[in-house]
């Protein structure tokens, strides 16, 4: 009898690492090469709200190389889609980038050359565009995304407040940013007679089923979307997005295998990005630091083509115990491209306001703002009144203290000088929603062979191609070498999208119930294939489940310059049982570091007079590069949280970028003295 | 306008006919089917398009194909003529990466950093710039790495991938 080693828990390699390092993984525009494919590129609207009073195509049409110029008047007819995705539908335009036609062409230089032969001509109106918190327009939405209540309200928030002994009230502002994957979003499309082949840079190919195949009025056996590796996400790539549409058509009209590559400026207004918010944050304490009401006020935009209704205070509703709290949305409807969901959508900003105004709270009590949250932690979900299945922020906060050397911190801003270089230290919490979605897996069994398992999971980065085959080998109790994972495809067992850091919580247990029906079955010399599948149960109603982290952060702030450098961070989570140590570690690296560009860099500027974003490429919007990273300490805490899934497993995508800019802002306040509340903290904001 | 040209790509030679616009990413990528050098910006602001142009780094979505002719072109596959390449194994050891897009403009970037230390050139946080040896040090790898953007931030990882590499060709201490 052989023993096999758990693969579970094991740091193993990334399975696509070989091919991923020399380059030989395909990504989406990477497949079909040997097609005589048709390159499509794209035409946009410079105006942000109007119509369409002209369209000529025939200067384009007339380019040698040229196939088609589709437009609202002549593109096929869609189905029934959302508003956002009705493009080329009618000549209304509601942003600045809007597709307003399509060229096909038999290289990608004549498709762009052409694009600049269109003619058109707008009737158009001065754009709205400015989001402000007195707007008379603001509107609470009916809900938030994912379901979440609107408001919430227990107690009387506004005694509590006006009674507290010691208060903070504060307005915190995030800007509008965008995912920017470096791989851009890309679409291949061709009709084999009535089915729609696809390869494609997406979250899930199921994800995009239900509205490709209504678009385009076939049905799911007619569509066939593959994608097995995807150059980044971080969410942009969770929907259906109006350039996918646009292959399609292209396709059909020339009866080619056609090509559409987004350009990083078209995925600024084409494919998503982070509202811009502003947040007013009033918290109200006794002089021992016990919180007695929490209020947390939040505006935020949305687009005149569809409402997207960020939850960015839900954190608020179960951080911290206090008897009076209260939570809102309101809404602004903008001229501005459609939201969407972007890395810790609600979390990533809601938490930066939180937890900064918790270190000011800290400040005001003279207390330390470690020992600020230790007072505050409640011992059931404070505002759900049920118990949380696990929750281990203070683990994190102890062990991370000790880890960042926190001990005999000065409390005192801007008392540290070490020449031009003002230095502090700060410190955050971090939460993020533990839950599984439906998901299928199969297992075929044919007897000296691999198992193959087949699921229609997603690796964006994560590392799913390795973890999946990890969970697959433990359950089937063989090596992994003994499986063979199959995903990223839409023929496969339809399962949840990579989103909400639910790919192992919901993949994982598919995987294992499916191989839970092979065991002590004799496989017949003819094969056997089982299915399995996992979904959520009563437990999302029965208890709290939430990953917790807490963050620590050093940062120097060049006093002649305003530059802020950020040498080390801290981060240490609680966030179930790590699948696999080195690919955990990267997300939450990763994580921690897109929290440090949050902070510092990233911002995406709305020209107010036209509506459109002025920095629309990589080197106007920054994000964080090597040389803004530092020395990176990751830890997490021994945990098992099996309420949601056999794994004990939490997700782990997503609480790494929660609060890490909260820290970075907290420490730069301890540092200089000084609170800048509207992020990101650019070297200007030194000097106003 | 068309002209008929000849690319030497990972040792390799190719005759096609390109556009005088094309770059020379895009006749990697459209003409050539290779898949190693990557788009994510076409402006020469993200590195994943990084090949080694007769050893030398550069972005190939600013290089115009018809200019490359009588060039060697180097992507990360073609580092691994002979195996993997050094950078290879440290990048997955290191778990150096996660999407993997940015990953073979990181490596042909890291083998010019590499090739650029040992011939001494400075960099903007080199102290001593009249020095014969450039030493890779922790600073001056985040600074040499810094014009290859990675989304995944794996730059934390990026920089031990590099230095074992480095160390082991006498770079770095």
């Amino acid at each position: 009898m052989t023993t096999i080693e758990r693969s579970v828990g094991a740091g193993v390699r990334r399975l696509d690492g070989p091919d991923k390092v020399r380059g030989r993984a395909p990504y989406a525009y990477e497949h079909e090469l040997d097609a005589q494919a048709v390159f499509v590129a794209i035409v946009q609207s410079p105006v942000a709200r109007g119509r369409i009073t002209a369209i000529d195509g025939s200067g384009a049409q007339a380019v040698p190389g040229v196939l088609a110029v589709l437009t609202h008047v002549d593109a096929p007819r869609l189905g029934e889609v959302v508003e956002e995705l009705r493009v080329l539908q009618s000549d209304a335009v509601q942003y600045a980038g809007q597709p307003v036609a399509v060229v096909v062409a038999e290289t990608s230089e004549v498709a762009r050359d052409a694009v600049g032969r269109v003619r058109v001509e707008y009737e158009s109106g001065d754009p709205d565009v400015v989001l402000s918190a007195d707007r008379d327009d603001l509107y609470a939405p009916e809900k938030l995304m994912a379901g979440f209540e609107t408001d919430s309200v227990i107690g009387d928030v506004d005694a509590a407040l006006a009674e507290a002994p010691v208060s903070v009230d504060v307005v915190y502002e995030t800007p509008n940013q965008h995912n920017n994957p470096i791989e851009m979003h890309a679409t291949v499309a061709r009709w084999d007679g009535d089915v729609l082949r696809m390869w494609d840079a997406n979250q899930g190919p199921h994800n995009l089923v239900p509205v490709i195949t209504e678009a385009f009025g076939i049905t799911e056996d007619q569509l066939h979307i593959t994608s097995p590796y995807v150059g980044g996400a971080f969410g942009s790539k969770a929907f259906t997005h109006v350039h996918q549409l646009l292959a399609i058509m292209a396709a059909k009209v020339t009866g080619r295998t056609a090509k559409l590559e987004l350009t990083r400026q078209q995925m600024f207004s084409l494919v998503g990005h982070r509202t811009p918010t502003i947040q007013r944050l009033r918290l109200g304490a006794r002089p021992d630091g016990t919180l007695t009401a929490i209020s947390h006020e939040v505006v935020e935009h949305t687009s005149q083509n569809a409402e997207f209704a960020e939850q960015t205070a839900t954190a608020t509703r179960l951080m911290y115990a206090a008897p009076a709290r209260r939570t809102t949305h309101r809404l602004a409807r903008l001229d501005v491209p459609a939201p969407t969901i972007m890395r810790a959508p609600g979390e990533a900003p809601g938490m930066y306001a939180l937890e900064s105004a918790m270190d000011e709270l800290a400040a005001a009590l003279g207390m330390d703002p470690v020992q600020l949250r230790l007072r505050n932690e409640p011992d059931r979900d404070p505002e759900r009144d049920v118990p949380w299945s696990t929750r281990n922020l203070v683990a994190c906060l102890t062990e991370g203290a000790e880890r960042f050397g926190w001990a005999g911190r000065d409390h005192r801003p801007g008392v540290r000088e070490e020449g031009r270089w003002l230095v502090g230290t700060g410190v955050a919490a971090a939460t993020y929603p533990t839950r599984r979605r439906p998901s299928q897996a199969r297992i075929e069994a044919v007897p000296g062979k691999p198992f193959v398992v087949s699921i229609d999971a997603s690796d964006i980065g994560t590392g799913a191609w390795t973890t999946l085959t990890q969970i697959a080998a433990d359950a089937l109790r063989v090596p992994m070498d003994q499986v063979v994972l199959r995903i990223g495809d839409s023929r496969l067992p339809k399962a949840s999208g990579a989103g909400g850091s639910t790919g192992i919580t919901s993949w994982g247990p598919a995987v294992v119930d499916a191989a839970e029906q092979l065991r002590d079955r004799d496989v017949p010399a003819g094969g056997l294939t089982v299915t399995g599948s996992s979904g959520p149960g009563d437990e999302a109603e029965q208890l709290s489940s939430h990953a917790f982290g807490a963050h620590f952060a050093e940062v120097r702030v060049d006093r002649d310059t305003g530059e802020v450098r950020v040498p080390r961070m801290t981060g240490v989570f609680a966030a179930g049982r790590i699948i696999n140590p080195v690919t955990a570690r990267s997300q939450f690296l990763g994580g921690m570091t897109m929290g440090l560009s949050m902070a510092l860099h990233e911002e995406a500027v709305l020209d107010t007079r036209r509506g459109h974003y002025a920095n629309h490429d990589l080197a106007e919007y920054h994000i964080a590069a090597n040389a803004d990273v530092g020395e990176v300490d990751i830890a997490w805490v021994d945990e098992v949280d099996e309420a949601h899934n056999p794994l004990g497993a939490k997700g782990i995508g997503e609480i790494g970028i929660v609060g890490s800019a909260a820290a970075i802002g907290n420490a730069y306040w301890h540092a200089t003295g000084r609170r800048v509340r509207d992020l990101p903290i650019t070297p200007d904001k030194w000097f106003r | 306008m068309d002209q008929q040209i000849t690319l030497q790509v990972d040792g390799a030679r190719s005759a096609l006919t390109v556009d005088t616009r094309t770059s020379l990413l895009d006749a990697l990528r459209e003409r050539l089917g290779t898949t190693s050098a990557k788009k994510g910006c076409d402006h020469g602001q993200c590195g994943a398009c990084t090949v080694l142009l007769d050893g030398r780094r550069v972005n190939s979505c600013l290089v115009l194909a018809v200019t490359a002719e009588d060039a060697e072109v180097t992507t990360s596959d073609g580092l691994a003529a002979d195996g993997p390449h050094a950078l290879h194994e440290a990048f997955v050891d290191h778990d150096a990466y996660q999407c993997g897009y940015c990953t073979p403009g990181q490596i042909t970037s890291a083998a010019g950093v590499l090739a650029e230390a040992a011939q001494g050139w400075p960099s903007a946080v080199t102290e001593d710039l009249a020095a014969e040896r450039t030493e890779l040090t922790d600073a001056e790898i985040r600074e040499r790495m810094s014009g290859n953007l990675c989304r995944c931030a794996a730059y934390a990882n990026i920089v031990p991938a590099v230095a074992e590499v480095a160390a082991a060709q006498g770079v770095r201490a």
